[in-house]
């Protein structure tokens, strides 16, 4: 007899957009629609008949997928109360470009909103239109979604394109490899503390409505109920009210534009013009090789988490390395996911953690400065753009047109200001991360020079009992184009703002 | 700390006296003909904030009436050396501005005479944390100067360091420094000695309130049932609100922030009424001042190392406490180390104050409740209206590098493992 907890599914899945359980990878074409709303009542109508695919997983699976969000000015245009949208997160509602949030997160000079191609001040969208096919049925499915209500609808159309790299970033790097596994039957006991670094994460963290890492639930707006919002499910902590955010989730996207030939030629200059050399650099810098093969050894012993398919990849953690001499603290996936636990010490007994909390620890100049992971992870769910430029072309040609490449960076999570946020601005912007100065993320990094500090384009690669390696003046290689943070609804929300009167 | 009652009707001139010392919101121009913070080579930190405390009203959740509290301006002023001395210094260089200020407040006229006006508003902190005590402004920027220095030596010469072994780079650039200091391109004084008369005092208190203690232990045993029955009652039925920090008050302090790689935390609540949170309070903050001066090590608050200087005050009487510091990163970071790192040392000061979230025997809980603390915290600060710190860009962890690279040149010679280990600082 099959064990009712295999087949007991916490989450209605039929109520998720399916982008947060799946990447939908086999589903090679992708295109990004963001619109303005043109008339209130087209656009409801088309949102009513949009075909918004959820996450039940299918067999097979369907080949093409549409999913939907919003920004706050769209949430209002679309007539929803204050009231309503004053529950939604704090940077949710402000935006991605206020000044001081453009502070944080390194939208400085060439970064800046003023200057983005989209959601700069006064641009933002108010919807994100998601179109995802196997390319022989892409074009034919945008089409046929968007029907002959579209252009009544929606104004002000900017259309991203996507590219399929075959799994590579534009810089050449495999990209993608790792992603946190969603804890969807709230299975795990969200820890007092997490003694291990662990690939699973709570499902709150991605999923409003439900409990995050800190056994908690994360605010969202909840609603009295009344007869426009009768379909909401309750929220589990007040059931007597209607929880909008559940199943939903923030959407945060951004173009980032790479300058691969300014990346590839500063490598190869530092290589003395030797290309193998040159990928080494690189390597350092991402912390993995171009196979995506991680700088420090896999370990034997599992990581809970890590999805089996892998394993060659991900089961590590920097425990081995801790002074950074095979990966660079600065590598930029050494920054966006140290992998690291809630404390300095694996299992340490009572004492010894009373020890530690009271910060009799060990003192070693490099122990214990880097936050625990588990509050910070995000689920990465963007797309490149632009043509292939392969680093062997990139140092060898001159730029010989203006063609453009980079990532449609998005990514979900249920708190922008703790998990993104924190993210991009404590740990890829910070100059000061985990015990270096003078250095931010070596691929995304504004290298802009702060109060006190002109030097912010260093990257140093740590010695083994030889002197660091400083590499200096790297020019900055990723321009932001444009962002927004985005609500992605569950399909009750959904058909809730295609009502709200 | 100066404590300041502001003449309501001069408010406004008030602030924007304190405004003109700023190039722009959150960036104090350090040589502002006000007080020209960057002439005092002891200062650390200095601040001027106005107490505007918009929870003041809470007392309605226990259904006390308001209390009117005067309005403070609060100098705050993080320094080496004697008060004293300091305050001396202030005077004498900043004796108009200073008036300007001042005038905007309650008693002082224009024949007052600073220094005892000064003296006669000092509030004294009732507990203090200094991240490594007996580092002064001096040393850190001779520090800082030698790590300049061996960076653009290394800069200029690091093909030759390339296959050094650890010692020897270490020797080669310990000439190095000694050949600059010689040639007076580098200054670095010893360690100064801690002043006799401190010591004495450090160490009467060191000893002094263990014997307190235990002299007064028969009578705290005595009532310790009593304390913790009630004390549980109290955590288990406090009103414990939650209220949402308004837009504006949330955006003018993120304006204000994040100027530098260290910010200033200005923030202060009323107290739960009741005798038991009073002297709750009373005690954990003598327990605060006494693992400060005696316990805790250089350069960690518990796990945390990114905070410069802290201190706890009783604002004006017993019913409100305000808690200052200078810390490193932004305030969601700091946020995130308080509650996974230092919950614990939160919780037993912050839980007495009204509508903190609920704890368990003061210790536990509390900061755990991630978004009930976080909007707690950003309702019960305050807008810090002028900020100086006397070293912009370095956080206390690069404090720390400097002051460990500096040590290491002290050696004549050095092992190898020592010789590594240092060789990664650089």
């Amino acid at each position: 007899m099959a064990d009712p907890a295999m087949t007991y599914s916490l989450v209605d899945y039929a109520d998720v957009q399916g982008l947060v359980r799946f990447g939908y990878g086999r589903m090679t074409s992708a295109s990004y629609a963001l619109v303005c709303v043109k008339d209130v009542a087209a656009a409801k109508a088309w949102l009513q008949a949009a075909p918004v695919t959820n996450a039940v997983e299918k067999r097979p699976p369907p080949s093409t997928a549409l999913q939907i969000a919003f920004t706050a000015p769209g949430m209002k245009r679309l007539g929803l109360p204050p009231a309503v949208i004053d529950g939604f997160s704090r940077e949710f509602r402000k935006g991605m470009t206020t000044d001081y949030r453009s502070r944080l997160l390194g939208d400085v000079d060439y970064n800046a909103p003023e200057g983005w191609h989209w959601g700069g001040p006064g641009r933002e969208p108010h919807l994100l239109v998601m179109f995802f096919g196997e390319p022989e049925y892409f074009d034919s499915f945008v089409q046929s979604t968007k029907g002959n209500t579209w252009s009544d609808a929606f104004e002000h159309e900017v259309w991203l394109g996507t590219s399929n790299l075959d799994g590579d970033e534009p810089f050449g790097f495999a990209d993608g490899i790792s992603q946190p596994e969603i804890d969807w039957d709230e299975q795990r006991q969200t820890p007092c503390k997490q003694l291990d670094y662990t690939n699973i994460v709570a499902l709150g963290e991605f999923l409003l409505g439900y409990r995050n890492e800190y056994g908690k639930i994360t605010d969202r707006p909840l609603l009295d109920p009344d007869a426009t919002n009768a379909e909401l499910l309750p929220a589990v902590d007040t059931p007597e009210k209607k929880d909008l955010g559940r199943n939903g989730t923030y959407l945060v996207m951004r173009q980032l534009e790479q300058d691969v030939r300014r990346l590839w030629n500063f490598l190869y200059e530092q290589a003395d013009g030797n290309l193998a050399e040159a990928a080494q650099l690189g390597a350092k810098m991402v912390g993995r090789t171009r196979a995506g093969d991680p700088l420090v050894p896999i370990q034997t012993e599992p990581i809970t988490g890590t999805d089996p398919r892998t394993l060659k990849q991900n089961q590590f953690t920097y425990e081995a390395d801790p002074a950074g001499t095979r990966c660079p603290f600065g590598a930029h996936i050494r920054r966006t996911n140290p992998r690291n636990s809630d404390f300095p010490e694996r299992h340490p007994s009572a004492l010894r953690r009373l020890i530690i909390i009271l910060g009799f620890g060990r003192k070693g100049f490099y122990d214990d400065l880097t936050s625990s992971v588990r509050f910070h992870r995000i689920l990465r769910r963007g797309r490149e753009y632009g043509s292939e430029l392969l680093p062997e072309e990139a140092v060898q040609s001159a730029q010989s047109n203006k063609s453009t490449r980079g990532l449609h960076f998005i990514c979900l999570n249920a708190n922008i200001a703790r998990q993104f946020e924190f993210l991009q601005s404590a740990w890829i912007a910070n100059t000061k991360f985990s015990g270096t100065t003078g250095e931010s993320d070596p691929l995304l990094g504004n290298r802009k020079p702060i109060t006190g500090c002109p030097v912010t384009g260093n990257f140093t690669i740590p010695g083994d009992g030889t002197l660091r390696r400083r590499v200096s003046d790297l020019p900055q290689f990723v321009t932001v184009r444009g962002g927004a943070y985005f609500f992605l609804p569950s399909l009750r929300a959904l058909r809730y703002f295609a009502g709200a009167s | 700390m100066i404590l300041a009652p502001v003449v309501p009707s001069r408010l406004a001139e008030l602030s924007s006296l304190l405004r003109s010392m700023n190039e722009a919101p959150g960036a104090v121009d350090p040589n502002n003909p006000l007080v020209p913070f960057a002439q005092f080579d002891t200062l650390h930190f200095a601040r001027f904030v106005i107490l505007d405390d918009q929870t003041v009203g809470d007392l309605r959740i226990y259904g006390f009436p308001v209390r009117h509290h005067p309005l403070y301006l609060a100098f705050l002023a993080d320094i080496d050396g004697e008060e004293e001395v300091f305050l001396n210094e202030l005077v004498r260089r900043a004796p108009d501005g200073l008036r300007a200020i001042f005038s905007c407040c309650h008693g002082f006229a224009s024949d007052t005479d600073l220094m005892s006006w000064i003296k006669l508003l000092r509030c004294p902190a009732s507990a203090a944390y200094v991240n490594t005590r007996g580092r002064t402004v001096r040393r850190i920027r001779e520090e800082a100067a030698l790590q300049d220095a061996i960076e653009s030596h290394l800069a200029s010469q690091a093909s030759s360091f390339e296959s050094l072994p650890p010692r020897k780079i270490h020797a080669l650039l310990k000439r190095f420094v000694e050949a600059e200091k010689s040639a007076g391109r580098l200054t670095l004084s010893g360690e100064e000695p801690t002043p006799v008369g401190w010591q004495i005092r450090k160490i009467l208190h060191l000893l002094g309130m263990p014997l307190l203690l235990l002299l007064i232990s028969p009578l705290l045993i005595l009532i310790a049932p009593f304390y913790l029955f009630q004390l549980r009652r109290l955590e288990k039925t406090d009103p414990e609100p939650y209220i949402v920090d308004a837009d504006d008050h949330f955006n003018a302090l993120a304006e204000s922030e994040d100027h530098d790689v260290t910010n200033p935390y200005s923030a202060l609540g009323t107290l739960k009424p009741g005798l038991l949170r009073l002297m709750t309070l009373r005690g954990v903050l003598l327990v605060i001042d006494y693992a400060t001066r005696h316990i805790i090590q250089a350069g960690r608050l518990g796990r945390v190392r990114t905070i410069h200087s802290a201190r706890w005050v009783l604002i004006g009487g017993t019913e409100r406490l305000g808690f200052f510091s200078n810390y490193d990163g932004g305030n969601e970071a700091y946020m995130d180390d308080f509650i996974n790192k230092l919950g614990f040392g939160l919780n037993i000061f912050t839980s007495n104050g009204i509508g903190y979230p609920r704890t368990d025997w003061l210790l536990l809980g509390g900061s755990a409740d991630e978004r009930r603390f976080k909007e707690f915290q950003r309702r019960h600060t305050v807008l810090t209206q002028v900020w100086y710190k006397a070293y912009p860009g370095l956080t206390a962890v690069d404090l720390e590098r400097n002051t460990r690279i500096r040590r290491g040149l002290e050696f004549s010679s050095i092992g190898e493992e020592e010789a590594r280990e240092w060789l990664t600082l650089l």
